[in-house]
């Protein structure tokens, strides 16, 4: 990167006051752009929803291989920001260093800090079952336990993670409702997670981790194995689900990041380790991107 | 207006014209085959599924070979292959299993089930003495092994699949060359290390852990194997949620392979319940119905079926040999039904 200090200051994500004026009287023809800048901006903080993400100088190796260089990026609370980006620029796993699932991968390594209301959770003494309990995360593929019916698919991470509940009835309704599943599986919460449909095993997935009620919903291109209708499904649901808690979703598809995203964070890589060249409130991203290379990528010119 | 009905068909299968070129083929290669058994040196049942062998696949790749072509014929070539292959690999199996049900069915009567020999011996008439004390020391014996067994072979597959430790590697290799340990040799083992030093008495729960040598590498190797069907997604999703890792194992992991480690057990079972070499070794065998496996010889079925073979000489002995097989035979297929059954069931979800 040329431009360090650039990058610190995108990523940034206040926006300025006034911005959203400046971005309306603007004439753009980028139809993306349009379908970012009739959604509001959500103002950070303006929810009492805890502090939010923060991730501080992030580096990831696989091996020898330098995979991740120097991201900073705030999420704030109740904010949904999407990281968008061609393959293998090392997005998703950014996404992985943020609940410290990126150390599954056996010769992962890790440089930098990720603040979670102020605190590092790779710090040393870190209960890493907590942070994850706070950290929810959405799989690419639909992944509901097969040996669990609906209703038990739902309630799995209170058992998984020892947590006592009041009244189970009440929050498994809750969780569907919210996950906009509720009508589809009232009548057959007994019924074997598998004989959902693709989308409808992606919300259950969804209310799964609803369930332990995180401060932070990851989703990796929770959309990539599903049809058109269910994606418009799983993104309302990301709407509403952006009330409460803050959500970061990886996702391939630039409609998606324009519908659902208030701001987005754009990385690239140039064959040697994945970059973050910029990050700015969606409309921002898709009317007036800072860099070239962003404006090559949302205009569908690359990648 | 003409309604026409449209009925299910099945366009792909073979028109009764090619059946019969079919079966007209198999003709022609069973006369080519007792034409080349009568002109040259081939005699006996063996010359003719060789003659039949080389006359059908050359009959079936010429027949191929002028409807469809040179690839239609090497199609053919490989199938009639295969099929002959599986017809070889059948023959043992279909005659052992003849044989011991028509010499052993005479055999059987209920006494088998309620007596044992201490009052007969191998040489009485059949319907004195029985299996009593066979089949209660294989089922104590079998039984033991499996307690011990359980919980080292499906921790050692948790290591190998799960905890994926420093040792991995080289318990694999270990578990591996195990398994093709020959079953005199745990009994060996057992006889040297515990029998002779520490006990000083043959007994059945000697027997038990010779058999269990022989069936942790079997329950470990099949249950590591369906553990790693498990797909990653399913422990990333349980740690997601905030669980530890044995959390994850214990509730998602191993009840999503369940079936699977029933199957493992299963085999592991039907691995060791007719060894014979260590038993006589270790669990010394006996007539007399014996229930404390700590104490005392213990027989077993395959015991049951040495002794009166090797005693004997008499038609009856003879008759308890192939009936004694029956029994075990039985007990091998009624468990190879059970897993096959619950494997099914498991594909079936």
């Amino acid at each position: 990167m040329t431009n360090n200090d650039d990058l610190a200051q995108n990523a940034n994500l206040e926006p300025k006051p006034g911005e959203k004026k400046e971005m309306k009287t603007q004439t753009t023809p980028h139809s993306l752009a349009d379908v970012a800048s009739s959604r509001e901006v959500k103002q950070p903080g303006t929810k009492p929803l805890g502090s939010g993400l923060e991730a501080r100088g992030v580096h990831a190796w696989f091996g020898a291989k330098h995979a991740l260089k120097d991201v900073t990026l705030d999420f704030a609370a109740g904010t949904v920001t999407a990281l968008i980006g061609p393959s293998g620029c090392g997005k998703s796993t950014f996404l992985r260093t943020l609940n410290r699932m990126h150390e599954f991968i056996p010769t992962a390594a890790l440089a930098g800090e990720v603040l979670l209301g102020g605190k590092d959770i790779y710090a040393s003494g870190t209960d890493v079952t907590k942070i994850r309990l706070r950290i929810g995360m959405v799989f690419q593929k639909p992944n509901p336990f097969p040996s669990m019916s609906i209703g038990e698919n739902v309630l799995s991470g209170l058992k998984l993670s020892q947590t006592k509940v009041s009244n189970k009835e009440d929050l498994l309704e809750e969780c569907l409702v919210r996950a906009g599943l509720w009508n589809e599986v009232k009548d057959r919460l007994s019924a074997h997670g598998g004989s959902l449909s693709g989308g409808q095993q992606q919300r259950l997935c969804i209310a799964r981790s609803l369930a332990v009620s995180p401060q932070v919903l990851l989703m990796d291109e929770p959309c990539s194995a599903l049809d058109p209708g269910s994606t418009l499904r799983i993104e309302d649901t990301i709407r509403e689900l952006s009330e409460t808690m803050t959500i970061v979703i990886v996702t391939h598809n630039m409609q998606q990041a324009a519908r659902v995203s208030d701001y987005t964070a754009f990385f690239l890589s140039d064959g040697g380790p994945g970059e973050m060249i910029e990050a700015a409130p969606t409309s921002r991203i898709f009317s007036s991107p800072q860099d070239k290379r962003t404006e090559d990528y949302v205009t569908g010119r690359f990648g | 207006m003409k309604t026409v009905t449209i009925k299910p068909g099945t366009p792909w299968e073979p028109t009764a014209k090619e059946r019969g070129q079919k079966t007209l083929n198999l003709l022609i290669a069973v006369a080519i085959s007792f034409v080349l058994l009568y002109s040259t040196g081939l005699n006996g049942k063996l010359g003719w599924v060789a003659a039949f062998f080389f006359s059908y696949v050359s009959v079936s790749f010429i027949a191929e070979y002028r409807r469809a072509g040179k690839p239609a014929a090497q199609d053919s070539l490989l199938t009639s292959i295969s099929r002959f292959a599986i017809f070889l690999a059948i023959i043992p199996i279909v005659s052992i299993l003849a044989t011991v049900v028509s010499k052993g069915w005479r055999g059987l009567h209920w006494g088998l089930f309620t007596q044992d020999m201490s009052e007969a011996t191998v040489n009485s008439p059949i319907q004195e003495g029985g299996m009593l004390a066979a089949i209660v020391g294989t089922l104590i014996m079998v039984g033991l092994a499996l307690i011990f067994t359980l919980p080292i072979a499906i921790l050692t597959a948790l290591y190998l699949t799960e905890i994926k430790g420093k040792f991995a590697r080289p318990i694999r290799f270990l578990v591996q060359a195990m398994s093709g340990v020959p079953s005199i040799v745990a009994g060996l083992f057992i006889l040297s290390s515990i029998v002779y030093p520490v006990t000083g008495e043959r007994s059945g729960l000697m027997g038990a852990l010779a058999l269990s040598i022989l069936m942790i590498p079997t329950v470990a190797r099949t249950a590591e194997e369906v553990l790693l069907l498990i797909p990653n997604d399913l422990r990333e999703a349980g740690l997601a949620l905030g669980a530890t890792q044995w959390r994850t194992v214990a509730m998602v992991v191993v009840p999503a392979v369940k079936s699977g480690l029933v199957t493992a057990v299963i085999l592991g079972v039907a691995r060791v319940i007719g060894e014979t070499a260590p038993i006589l070794l270790v669990s010394g065998g006996g007539d007399a119905t014996n229930l404390n496996p700590v104490s005392g010889p213990m027989g077993s079925i395959p015991f049951y079926v040495w002794n009166a073979f090797l005693l004997g000489g008499s038609e009856e002995s003879t008759q308890r040999t192939w009936a004694g097989l029956l029994v075990l035979l039985l007990w091998v297929l009624i468990l190879f039904t059970i897993a096959r059954y619950i494997s099914s069931r498991s594909q079936k979800r």
